[in-house]
């Protein structure tokens, strides 16, 4: 890929998400699309944010700021623009000018050209863009491929933890696939043992697809 | 020996003939006018616990200053006690100093209900000194000051005294002392040694067996000088009407507010927005010219049937004069057409600068102010695309439902970690909120209420009764108009929440975290028989 080039510079990321991004983590200039988790792109968004980076987040009205504080995004240095309306693009272009990393909705339709130009302007201005919902052309799509809670049983107890199957694919085709828990992802590591495991598909004896339960990260590891 | 002493300040021999106003307890008319309180109300002004100053009503109850509040409450039983504010006094002098310049120049502001004005152009010009001082009475009589006290002599400190010897007067002869020239020491003969305010020399005085003024002044100066230096010379000329005091006026601070009348009035906010431009930069140079900066200012605008639009705008930096042009032009489109209600053109807009800094607080460092300059830049021209309420920090505030918890603040409204400023007055996080919810925070949290459906495993809509009890186990439930019927893996409820039972405002409803069998969480609201969705754990 073009963006991954040997010169590009890293922005900050998460211990968690880096192992599995190509290139080891959010390359300014690149973008980035989450397809069904905003928890995940918080977790996108904290990184930069913890070393005091600026972060926008357009086009997002239900985001919800206390979840983005307890990943570690300083609000201080967090700008919403809810409704951008028509003017999707004119306010993404001006924002990227400014902040290091922009999470916005991913567009209806966007021309090519423009993609193009506001890539460059990416690209010039070192800032990344995430974008929320599936869209063909970043560098890199992250989903929750599989997701369990703890703590909650029927009619007792609440939400405590959450274990999530995160897979990154790349437009060529590479998958990379890691478990983590919430808390790995808010920067809290949970102890010792590694949480995550992170594997390429091109791995010798490495099973491809996730079907194995998602609790048994020693499995895949071992195998 | 003498001169081994520093030398007095010159300008010794002659003092300058003064004029003194005073407008007596300037606190109190200070606090009346701003509270629109009327003259008669027993008011106290409250300074760390003490009575600072105290009406002419409360003065007939007993209460006088210095006296402890809770005993000044027990005198005078109607007491209206308020905090003293000196800034207060100051800003409700400033028109009475103003109105006064206008007639006469050279006006030192002693302190707030204090003038002192050099006598010798005022009495040449109006005449004589005592027409001088009628017309301040009539000046400040037009402002609704009727209790003014002059007194004119010798030096500052002879003219003051004899303002507050009006006193001695009948209530109905306007309350006018003249010395007339030279004749100071003569006045000042009689008082005791205490109007010095010197507790030092005053007593030393008295075991000398010195009592009045008059006395001290008899004194020769150069004996008075030797003994008490150069303090005791300066009381000494004091008290022969030989004030070594000038009346140091005051430059008149510069107009730094801009008004602008348009005819005939303006009704497209374009047209507004250029006819200001030019007006708007006019501001901005005025307070640069003054080595200011404007931090917040106040815009109003006034339409051709009467209407007014008033708002404060503060900045993150500060206003230049696109800045300016925008907030004129946001006031006047708001959010909606109701948001400023004018319904006929604008003929008057007004710009007044609230907090100005100095210019030095806010120079650009030599390598720029860094980054946030930029990020300023940037957001301005989003607001100025969309609008300033489109733009948007927020806080974590206190509350039980995860959409009270986040409050929006328009960029520019607050600067970045000062919470004060909010339009409501927030709620502390911190507080306990019995109800609140446990666990991870949700990562979507729907601002508009998305409706729900949760049924049991045969159909029926899950509901609970007025003793919170469910009526069965939610089996399946559906969110939104087009989500898909999710089969609950897990689930944990009722958690009642009963927000101000004693207002008709406030909710009564009962919350659910549900999973579904993909893993995904969901946290749902049931209030009033119907389900919503309140946040989703994706």
């Amino acid at each position: 890929m073009q963006a991954v080039t040997l010169d590009s510079r890293r922005l900050p990321t998460v211990p968690a998400l880096a192992r599995i991004l190509p290139g080891g983590g959010l390359q300014s200039g690149g973008s980035y699309a989450v397809r069904n988790s905003t928890s995940l792109a918080m977790a996108l968004l904290a990184g930069p944010s913890a070393t005091g980076a600026w972060c926008s987040v357009i086009g997002l009205p239900d985001f919800s700021v206390e979840a983005a504080q307890g990943f570690g995004i300083n609000l201080e240095r967090l700008i919403l623009v809810p409704d951008p309306g028509s003017q999707w693009l004119t306010v993404t272009a001006a924002l990227v000018d400014v902040v290091s990393i922009v999470l916005t909705r991913a567009p209806e339709h966007l021309a090519p050209t423009e993609w193009a130009r506001l890539k460059a302007r990416l690209r010039q201005r070192g800032a990344a863009l995430i974008t929320l919902g599936s869209w063909k052309q970043s560098d890199s799509t992250l989903g929750v491929a599989e997701s369990a809670w703890e703590g909650l049983g029927s009619g007792t107890g609440h939400l405590r933890s959450r274990r999530m199957k995160i897979t990154a694919t790349q437009p060529s085709g590479r998958l990379r696939h890691a478990y983590v828990g919430l808390a790995d992802l808010q920067g809290t590591p949970t102890g010792g043992s590694a949480p995550s495991a992170a594997y390429t598909p091109g791995a010798p004896g490495a099973p491809d697809s996730g079907t194995h339960t998602l609790f048994e990260p020693q499995l895949v590891r071992s195998s | 020996m003498t001169s081994a002493l520093p030398a007095l300040p010159a300008g010794s021999a002659h003092a300058t003939r003064t004029l003194m106003f005073w407008c007596p307890d300037w606190p109190i008319t200070a606090a009346l006018r701003e509270h629109a309180l009327p003259a008669e109300t027993p008011l106290a002004l409250v300074d760390r616990g003490e009575v600072f100053a105290c009406s002419p009503a409360a003065r007939q109850d007993g209460v006088k200053r210095g006296l402890r509040i809770r005993e000044a409450q027990a005198r005078s039983t109607n007491l209206v006690p308020l905090p003293y504010d000196p800034s207060l006094d100051e800003r409700t002098f400033e028109p009475v100093t103003t109105a006064v310049e206008t007639i006469m120049p050279g006006v030192q502001v002693v302190r707030p209900g204090l003038c002192a004005v050099r006598a010798k152009g005022p009495s040449r010009y109006y005449g004589s000194e005592s027409e001088a001082a009628r017309v301040v009475f009539r000046t400040l009589a037009a402002m609704g000051l009727t209790d003014v006290r002059i007194g004119i002599a010798d030096g500052p400190f002879a003219a003051e005294q004899a303002a507050k010897a009006t006193d001695q007067l009948d209530d109905d002869v306007e309350q006018l002392l003249v010395i007339p020239a030279g004749r100071s020491a003569w006045f000042l003969g009689s008082y005791p040694l205490e109007i010095l305010e010197q507790p030092k020399l005053t007593v030393l005085l008295k075991r000398l067996g010195i009592r009045s003024l008059g006395d001290f002044a008899a004194l020769r100066a150069s004996d008075v000088r030797n003994r008490f230096g150069i303090e005791g010379a300066l009381a000494h000329r004091q008290a022969s009407g030989l004030d070594h005091r000038s009346v140091v006026a005051r430059t008149p601070p510069p107009h730094l507010d801009t008004v602008a009348d348009f005819e005939p009035p303006l009704a497209r906010i374009d047209q507004l927005a250029f006819a200001f431009r030019s007006r708007a930069g006019e501001f901005v140079d005025t307070l640069r010219e003054a080595g200011l900066v404007c931090t917040a200012l106040h815009v109003s605008l006034h339409t051709e049937s009467g209407e007014a639009s008033e708002r404060r705008w503060q900045h993150p930096r500060w206003f230049d004069a696109d800045d300016v042009v925008d907030r004129v032009r946001w006031q006047l489109q708001g959010t909606n057409a109701s948001d400023h209600g004018l319904t006929s053109g604008i003929t008057r807009v007004q710009v007044v600068p609230e907090i100005v800094e100095n210019l030095s607080d806010h120079a650009d460092g030599l390598w720029g102010t860094g980054p946030d300059e930029g990020i300023h830049h940037g957001l301005a021209r989003v607001q100025s695309m969309l609008g300033h309420g489109a733009v948007l920090t927020a806080i974590v505030a206190g509350g039980r439902l995860l959409a009270d918890r986040r409050v929006f603040v328009p960029w520019g409204d607050a600067p970045a970690g000062q919470q004060q400023a909010a339009a409501v007055p927030l709620k502390d996080r911190n507080q306990p909120w019995p109800g609140r919810l446990p666990g991870p925070a949700p990562a979507t949290v729907h601002a508009e209420p998305v409706p729900a459906v949760v049924v049991d495993s045969r159909g029926n809509t899950v509901d609970v009764d007025a003793r919170g009890l469910l009526s069965a186990d939610p089996a399946f439930f559906s969110t939104g108009p087009d989500g898909g019927r999710h089969a609950v893996h897990s689930w944990a409820g009722p958690w009642p929440i009963n927000e101000r039972w004693w207002d008709r405002k406030g909710r009564v409803l009962d919350r659910f975290q549900l999973v579904d069998q993909s893993g995904s969480a969901w946290l749902l609201l049931l209030e009033d028989h119907a389900w919503w969705v309140e946040a989703g754990y994706d």
